[in-house]
């Protein structure tokens, strides 16, 4: 029974994972090799790649870029815009809950092997990656780098996103010997990282979302904003730590509740003895306890 | 408690993301997206 609040984020992760990339179609030879139709307008809020054979969404990061890079080099106002608003309503939720590819890495974390926490000095400066891909990679070098042509390129899928390879390059080049003829260096060096990504994925919980993911970054920017929240009601809290020692992304939610780092999953939240966090919109109205004034009850038993 | 972001505001910033996509749209990004989504991305494969 305690597993059955993550069973059914697994399934609802593997079920957004599978309706989003319900184009059967694409993986059967011949042309076209992927979905060519108007759902393509919009983006689905998690990572995943409008080149996988059987993707009927956007990605939100390429599709900044896609008009980042373009020859009037604009703002990508819709694509954006269309972020914040997700970011606004639930923050890094989607992250938890519908993202394939974070739910790809969790699958590759059950693997039963010794698991590494990195260490606190080098994690919280990694940490920041995230941020700077987004601004670099994402934001600048697509808005300013231009060829002879005058256009520019999306410098994070060229060069970084192993969605991009795992998701759209390897079922295109299995599925198409043409494609296959024209593999050079980029493919290789795209095809490490996506190897890197996996290996890594095994040994420490969501490597890609916890330090490279820029969409994970730019949902975190709206985590302490957004109107889905969690919220710890200090009065029932007993500061057993169990919250904290539940989570795989190692945010202390008794501590930081809205961190950017939190993918709103809820494992803290059920593993609270004294079901003092709670999650949702507006995180929700104080306890009798917090508006009396009364002071916090002592730790439970099964809290200690 | 701690303190924590007005709600009045969030809700008050998501007319504005709203309205950043309704300017992208009325700018017709939405066709540059569709264009670049329903053509294999070589970029994205690590072809390109
Ligand atoms: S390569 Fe990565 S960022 Fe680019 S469209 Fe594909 S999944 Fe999105
Ligand atoms: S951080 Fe990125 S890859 Fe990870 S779940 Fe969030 S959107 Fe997906
Ligand atoms: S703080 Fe809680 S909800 Fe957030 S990632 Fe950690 S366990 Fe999941």
């Amino acid at each position: 029974m305690a597993n059955h609040p993550n069973a059914l984020r697994k399934c609802v992760q593997a079920g957004w994972g599978i309706l989003t990339n319900a184009y059967i179609k694409g993986f059967l030879p011949g042309l076209p090799p992927i979905y060519q139709g108007n759902l393509k307008q919009v983006c689905v809020p998690g990572m995943n790649c409008y080149s996988c054979p059987g993707a009927l969404g956007s990605c939100p990061i390429g599709a900044m870029q896609a008009v980042f890079d373009g020859r009037h080099r604009q703002f990508a106002f819709y694509v954006v815009g269309y972020a914040a608003l997700i970011g606004l309503v639930v923050g890094r939720f989607v992250c938890g809950w519908l993202c394939l590819f974070g739910l790809i890495q969790e699958l590759l974390y059950k693997i039963p092997t010794p698991k590494l926490t990195i260490p606190a000095p080098a994690d919280k400066p990694l940490r920041y990656l995230k941020y700077l891909i987004l601004l670099v990679m994402v934001f600048l070098l697509p808005f300013i780098v231009r060829s002879q042509y005058g256009v520019g390129e999306p410098f994070f899928c060229k060069y970084v996103c192993p969605v991009g390879t795992l998701e759209g390059g390897i079922p295109l080049v299995l599925l198409n010997e043409a494609l296959r003829a024209t593999l050079g260096w980029l493919f290789r060096w795209k095809f490490f990282l996506l190897i890197m990504c996996v290996v890594a994925s095994v040994f420490i919980y969501r490597p890609f979302c916890k330090y490279l993911c820029p969409l994970g970054a730019f949902y975190g920017l709206f985590q302490k904003v957004s109107l889905v929240r969690m919220r710890v009601d200090e009065h029932v809290c007993v500061d057993c730590g169990k919250c904290a020692r539940a989570c795989k992304m190692n945010v202390d939610p008794h501590k930081t509740p809205n961190s950017n780092e939190c993918i709103r999953c809820r494992e803290c939240v059920n593993a609270c003895p004294m079901h003092a966090l709670s999650m949702g919109i507006g995180a929700l109205k104080p306890s009798a306890g917090e508006e009396a004034g009364e002071d916090a009850p002592a730790p439970s038993a099964e809290a200690q | 408690m701690k303190r924590e972001f007005p709600l009045k505001v969030t809700i008050a910033l998501i007319p504005v993301a709203i309205a950043c996509m309704v300017f992208g749209i009325y700018r017709g990004e939405v066709a540059t997206v569709l264009s670049k989504a329903i053509n294999i991305c070589m970029e994205c494969i690590g072809l390109g």
